[in-house]
């Protein structure tokens, strides 16, 4: 009876917070079919009157760009960033995950360090150096310091990972000939599919997220991602299609919210596969 | 290898039991002396990240530094100049000052409020409830759409003078507060931003949690310990370890803080909101003072490091390993 009253007092205030914290979305997405006038006048979420060409009209940008423009710029910034990143954390998590050699203690430590290095003191001599690079403006910005393994966060979730694999595998595979090379690839890759696709997913959010590294490296409108033109027509409109910039707002939280849903199962998975394992 | 297998499988399964114990024992051996001595192709896998942390990390950190003594502007040849930069910032430039108050006074608030939250959702998610991955997943929800300029959007719309917040308090017939033209509210109403998204840290406590062996409350339960008292002397000290990890990543994080205070409200009213990364980056990418805003970044620096030796300091008297701490 206790239990019960405990409970039901859980659930109450689960759901009651839980509309305070998911509100605002729900509003957003139903701002986006409201007409300007309604946006501000109720707070339901049912319009009165359906607009229901905010989206189209909304994609045709503000400028000569369309969000066409800005949801390829985004992916191109995006995906070969993603894939970098698993490339080069997976090389370097097996290096310090499987191997013996000189330095690796202080090596590994400078790895959990860097997890500390705030992006602010960094970002201006980053800025100055890809100048000189001419890098600016390109994702090149993006793209080359994931291949080479800057996001120590990723190298330190694969160390962990890679080290609840038995290294018996490693070692049955030298003797069917295996070099560390095809150990790598043939055996441990398979077997921490599901860590490097954390990996992908994190990388995919937070890169897909990111305004201020692109707001620094990127100038250009041609080139912008999402999260610029976004700011912008929030620049720009300043007067009447509120519902326009909120059903581009809704497109671009769309991608990151759908990874998550696929990933949640998908870790859940994972949990209960090496669970069963273990 | 394979290859050769298959010959000795051609020779009698005696024979190649004996090949294939002849050299899975040469190939142990083999290994075994490998482990011993140090193996050099693993600077082949880390090669990346040790180009990756001379260039694009250890190279800038020092050049930062060196940088914060010059007048760098990019118009110009950089000149050293000392400590001015760092001498101007604390005595001529008044939005320094202004902008490190508000920063201190932003990380207060935002981040034992955050925690706290995130504790409290995730200790009423412990309980064995249905729905919970509906109910995580809800809690979540604002967190993976991060720093992302979308909510900072919302946000804008939601405090603004007829927004939802407005609209919404009204029912109850509470006046209207201007959320983001108040220069006294604005600093609150971005805090309320980063609560919102306590999801990562929600999730790490619940981890937590759920590490707790429930003999420890059973046994409390017999003594008969109230709620309470359970929560302050099982539940908070066996958490502590978990507390100091999200309390160090978060204050790291909300120092830096940009996205909200950019979009929302650039800064204002009268400066309300111009939080440290604000600063920083209009005077290193609007102004192109480079050198004074590399200065500036290395107070920064210093300022978090400070804060996390502190916590760590002080964490060796209020956090809690099984293995024994300092208790």
């Amino acid at each position: 009876m206790k239990v019960r009253v405990q409970n039901i007092i859980a659930y109450i205030l689960l759901t009651l917070l839980g509309i305070v914290m998911v509100y605002p979305l729900l509003w957003l997405v139903a701002s986006s079919f409201k007409t300007n006038q309604e946006i501000f006048a109720t707070i339901g979420l049912i319009p009165k009157k359906w607009v229901l060409d905010s989206y189209a009209q909304g994609w045709k940008g503000s400028g000569q760009y369309t969000y066409t423009t800005f949801f390829l710029n985004t992916f191109m910034l995006v995906v070969p960033t993603v894939i970098a990143s698993i490339v080069s954390s997976v090389s370097v998590a097996y290096g310090f995950a499987r191997f013996k050699f000189p330095f690796k203690k202080v090596l590994f430590a400078l790895v959990i360090a860097t997890l500390m290095l705030p992006n602010a003191i960094i970002i201006i001599p980053k800025y100055i150096l890809f100048k000189n690079f001419g890098w600016l403006n390109t994702y090149l910005t993006f793209w080359i310091p994931a291949l080479f393994a800057t996001y120590s966060f990723f190298i330190f979730m694969l160390v962990q990972f890679l080290r609840g694999i038995p290294r018996e595998l490693d070692e049955s595979a030298i003797i069917d000939g295996c070099n560390s090379f095809t150990i790598l690839i043939r055996i441990l890759i398979p077997l921490a599919k599901p860590a490097l696709f954390s990996v992908g997913i994190f990388q995919f959010i937070w890169r897909w997220n990111d305004f201020f590294n692109v707001l620094v490296y990127i100038n250009s409108v041609s080139k912008f991602p999402l999260a610029l033109a976004l700011r912008m027509s929030i620049d720009i409109t300043d007067v009447v299609a509120w519902n326009r910039l909120m059903a581009m707002s809704v497109l671009t939280m769309v991608p990151p919210i759908l990874i998550f849903f696929f990933a949640q199962k998908y870790f859940v998975e994972g949990i209960a596969t090496t669970g069963l394992k273990g | 290898m394979i290859i050769l297998l298959n010959k000795s499988k051609r020779r009698g399964s005696h024979q190649m039991n004996i090949d294939v114990a002849l050299k899975s024992q040469k190939a142990a051996s083999k290994t075994k002396a490998v482990r011993k001595k140090y193996q050099y192709v693993a600077f082949l896998y880390i090669a990346p990240w040790l180009i990756g942390l001379f260039v694009f990390q250890l190279y800038p950190f020092i050049a930062s530094f060196i940088y914060s003594f010059t007048d760098f502007t990019m118009l110009k040849k950089p000149s050293f100049v000392g400590l001015k930069n760092y001498i101007d910032l604390f005595t001529k430039d008044q939005l320094f000052l202004q902008s490190l108050k508000i920063t201190f006074i932003y990380v207060i608030i935002a981040v034992p409020l955050k925690l706290a939250f995130a504790l409290f959702i995730a200790m009423i998610l412990n309980i064995k409830l249905r729905f919970v991955n509906f109910f995580r997943t809800v809690y979540y929800m604002p967190s993976i759409l991060g720093g992302s300029v979308a909510v900072a959007v919302l946000w804008r719309f939601l405090f603004m003078r007829e927004g939802l917040v407005n609209k919404v308090t009204s029912i109850f017939h509470i006046p209207a507060v201007d959320w983001l033209g108040n220069p006294k509210i604005a600093l609150y109403t971005i805090s309320l931003l980063t609560v919102w998204q306590f999801g990562s840290s929600m999730v790490l406590f619940l981890a937590g949690l759920k590490n707790i062996p429930s003999e420890l409350y059973e046994a409390a339960r017999v003594d008969g310990a109230s709620k309470p008292r359970m929560f302050v002397t099982i539940t908070l000290p066996l958490l502590t370890p978990i507390v100091f990890f999200n309390l160090i990543m978060q204050m790291v994080h909300a120092f830096q803080e940009f996205t909200g205070a950019f979009v929302v409200t650039n800064g204002g009213p009268a400066k309300a909101t111009y939080l440290y990364g604000l600063m920083l980056y209009q005077n290193g990418f609007q102004f192109f003072k480079m050198g004074y805003a590399s200065a500036q970044s290395w107070i920064l620096f210093a300022i978090i490091m400070l804060m996390t030796m502190l916590v760590f300091k002080s964490s060796e008297y209020w956090t809690f390993y099984e293995d024994g701490g300092d208790f």
